[in-house]
Formats: C-alpha cells, structure tokens, sequence
C-alpha cells in the first residue's frame, strides 16, 4: 500500500511492523514525531508495546539496554545532543552485544545551538561499535528499520538507521508499507542470544581482568581484549551478513539490493562523487545536468558506514579519475571522516598508486545551510578541471 | 590456552563464590559473628538469615548457624550493617589474635546457587 507521509512516521511504521516490544525515547527535535507517533499507535492497540516514558536521553537508551537483556525486541531514537547524552550508554549497548535499533534523526550539534540538519551527531558515535546505516529517503527509512532488526539479531549487534532531520523527517514522500504477511517472512521472531532468567541468575557485563580468567564452572572465559576482538570480527562479517540480508528483503518484497554502497550512473563514470544520505539522491540530478555538459559524472551513496565498506567502495571507485566526497560532518582539524575513511581503503586496496584516483574533500549543510543545485554544479565543475588543494572546500560558506 | 570456544562473546558471571577469583584477600576487615547474639543460632531454627541474604558475593549460608566463607569475602560489612541484633562485627584483620585459625583449604566446590 503507497501512504504519502513524512520521514518519521516512516520510521515508526517500520518499528510497529518490527514487533517492537519496549520503545523508550525521549523527545528531541527533529525526531520528536517519530516517538509521538509511536506512542499514540501504543496507546490506541494498535501495536503491542510498552513505552517506557524516561527523563533523558541516557535512561532511554538504559532502558532499552535492560529490555534488549531480557530478550525483548527494543528500539529508540533520538538525534544531535540527545545521541551524545546516550554516548556512555552506545559504547555499552554494542560491548553487551544487544541487538537494539536506534533512529537517529540527523541534526546539528551544539554549540552553538541549531536544531538543522547535518551529520556531526551519528558521525561522531562512528566508533562506538554500533552498525551504521544510512537512508536516502522514506521508503529506505521504512525498510531500514525491518532491516536493521533482521541484522541486528542476525549478528547481535546494535543497528543505528541515520536520516537526515527536516529534509526526510519532516517531508512528505509517497512510499509502499510493506504487507505484514511480507514482514513475518522476512523478520523471524526474536531469538535472543542470551536472555535474562530469574530461575537461573547471572550478572551480565561483569568487570573484567586483563588477562583471560576462569568462570565459576571452571570455563576459561574471555578477557576484556577478547571480547571486544569479536566485536570487531564480527562486525567485518556484518558486511556480508548485511548484503545477505538486503538479498533476502529484495527476494520478498522486490526492492532495494544495495545495503553497501548504492551507484548512480558510475559503470563509466570518471569523476564519482560519494556521500551519506538524501543529498545523495539530489546528486542525481547534478549529475544528470553535468553530464549534458560532457562530463561523465556518477554519485555513490554510503548505505552502510559502519562496518565500512572498503572493498565495495574500492570496487566502485577504483577506475575513477577522480572521487569527490562531499560530507554533512568532519573530524575537526582534520577532515570529513569518510573521506579519511575512502582514502584508506584505496590506499589499502589498490596495489598501483599511480593509477589509484584523487579523492577530493568537500564539507555542505553543516547546520542545515541549504545546498543548492547550482552551487553542486559549479564546485564540481571546479574540482574536476582544477588539480585538488589540500584540505577540505566548504561548499555554500559566506565568510 | 584460547577461549575461542567460549559460550558467550560478553563477559558473563552466575552467581557463586569463586567469580572473581580468591578474593578474601581483598579483605581489610573481616566479619565475625557472635552466636550468642545470632537469631537463629539461639532459637537453634531457621529464621533470619538476613546477612545471607544481603551478602552480595553469597559466601554466607543459610546453615545454623551461619557460617561465612573466608576464602571468598570481601570483607564489605554488609552482613554487620544489616544485622538486626548485631550479632556481625569487623574486626581489622591486622588486630587478629595470632592464634586465631586461618582458614586451611578452599572450601569451594564448584557452582552452587544461593539457596
């Protein structure tokens, strides 16, 4: 069925269809109708959920991590400072392999205070061990979110889905509600790895010692260093587990395909240009007016940031002249981390550097500043023809 | 020696003595209890049996009287704060008479629950 709503109500129709069992969130613009939305379907029976109403950011994501722990299927969401005030809370839902979803809804961090879009706040939990991804628009948020649930419990790690505020949450979109009968094929009940049970206690998340040590039935248990290893081994596995995932959800319900990276026009593209988000499907349009021009422009979109795609995006960009990453967040007296983080993997994975292309930074929308088609075209135009200077271009600053 | 095959991929503890290793010798002050003030000790009946049910490392059993697993307190004065009679009471490990009996051997022997 196509509705024509916004981006949050997107998000919470995905979370109803998700089974959810707990949702606990506090309100924070621009994601405040998304947990409206849900408590009023909670309220009505129209989903089967308790809605833990909480004091901040911190005990939302507490709570969740405590009903995740019993085996419950949980979800959140928050956006800019809330996520930050969750910060300790992220680290520890990923460390306790809980298979949480979180919407973050893109905004701006203080300060100074700005309740616009950009992407410094999930950027910034880049390295908490929480997978990543990324919609471009409302039917991507709805599906994301049943995705996220499948690929959190396949791999128990936590899922943040990331939209842009305003530009997708706050506008309205047609896009198809997947059929219940489609989901229950798709989502399988929750099947939690370890839950919580009173007739046989344990304490979860114990302090742990340097070295590997034995438990009380005489197991040798892993160490600190040892289970943040599997973290991480699991999280590259994610890589595929999530294209696996993609598969089985485009098998059911005949869309999507791309849970890595999704291309634009780049089989023969010679300058590609990568970013997060919406404003990777308003590059279509840039790149169709430039390539009237003659230019052989593609975009590729980052659906998936963490785990890092590195051998796909390699794949993708390596017969490229030129890669140009245009970024809504940057690591301060650096660079925008996916730039960082693109120029790595081709460092890493192409053997002949000579032959391996420029990657070109570029920072847009910090604080919702409106990215304009027009200023897209010309920067690109400009970054194509010019040799790229070092360090990040600010498209749009008025200084 | 790995623990690749480990059951689980986060840091998980049941309870019973022995989780964290030997730690009685964590202990600065140890609880000693007095039977002639302990309830059930002189009701000689199950009764009470609150130290046992606050000690938070379950090395205090539901036994008459009750008896405390040195090997494994920590020594945190749990049991002496919650006793209603005052019947716990710690005593610096450093003013303990030299005569006073160490305890021997381990006395643990492998998971139990705290009934």
């Amino acid at each position: 069925m196509h509705i024509i709503e916004n981006g949050n109500v997107a998000a919470a129709l995905g979370v109803k269809l998700a089974g959810a069992q707990v949702i606990a969130a506090y309100p924070i613009t621009p994601q405040t109708p998304l947990t409206e939305k849900l408590s009023e379907l909670i309220e009505a029976g129209e989903m089967q959920a308790q809605y833990v109403p909480v004091e901040s950011e911190h005990s939302a994501l507490a709570a969740c991590i405590a009903a995740s722990s019993t085996g419950a299927r949980a979800f959140t969401a928050t956006s800019a400072n809330g996520l930050l005030y969750m910060h300790e809370q992220i680290h520890w839902a990923a460390g306790a392999r809980l298979p949480l979803v979180m919407c973050v809804v893109n905004r701006a961090v203080g300060a100074p205070w700005c309740i616009w879009n950009d992407h410094q706040d999930s950027i910034s939990q880049r390295d908490t061990g929480w997978i990543q991804m990324y919609a471009c628009d409302h039917q991507q948020i709805i599906d994301g979110v049943l995705k996220a649930f499948s690929l959190a419990e396949a791999t128990s790690i936590p899922v943040m889905v990331c939209y842009d505020g305003y530009l997708l949450s706050h506008t309205y979109m047609p896009f198809v509600v997947p059929e219940e009968e489609k989901v229950a094929r798709f989502l399988k009940p929750f099947k939690p790895a370890y839950a919580l049970d009173p007739d046989n206690p344990a304490n979860l998340n114990t302090v742990t010692l340097p070295d590997i040590r034995m438990d009380v039935t005489g197991e040798m248990a892993h160490g600190y260093m040892e289970i943040r290893y599997l973290l991480q081994e699991d999280l590259r596995a994610a890589l595929t587990i999530a294209q696996q995932t993609e598969d089985a959800f485009k098998e059911i319900f005949g869309r999507g395909g791309n849970a890595l990276v999704e291309p634009y026009r780049c089989d023969d593209a010679e300058y590609i240009v990568v970013g997060l988000g919406s404003l990777t499907y308003q590059l279509r349009d840039v790149v169709e007016i430039l390539r009237g021009e003659g230019l052989k422009l593609g975009v590729l979109g980052v659906r998936l940031y963490r785990p890092f795609p590195d051998q796909a995006l390699t794949e993708a960009l390596q017969h490229a002249r030129g890669v140009i990453v245009i970024e809504k967040a940057l690591s301060y007296g650096y660079e925008g981390a996916l730039c960082s983080d693109i120029k790595a993997a081709l460092y890493e994975h192409i053997q002949d550097r000579s032959r391996a292309p420029f990657v070109k930074g570029m920072i847009a929308g910090i604080g919702g500043r409106d990215i304009r088609t027009p200023d897209l075209t010309a920067t690109l135009r400009a970054a194509i023809a010019g040799t790229p200077e070092e360090g990040p271009d600010w498209i749009g600053i008025k200084l | 020696m790995g623990t690749r095959g480990y059951r689980y991929k986060t840091s998980h503890s049941e309870s019973g003595p022995g989780d964290g290793g030997r730690t009685g010798s964590w202990r600065v002050q140890r609880p000693v209890l007095n039977t002639e003030l302990c309830t059930p000790a002189r009701r000689k009946a199950e009764a009470c049996f609150i130290c046992w049910l606050y000690c938070p490392d379950c090395v205090i059993s539901r036994t008459i009287p009750p008896t405390i697993d040195y090997e494994y307190c920590k020594g945190c004065a749990i049991c002496a704060e919650e006793c209603p009679t005052k019947a716990i009471t710690m005593v610096d490990e450093a003013d303990r008479p030299a005569d006073d009996e160490e305890p021997t051997a381990c006395s643990y022997e492998g998971p139990r629950p705290c009934t």
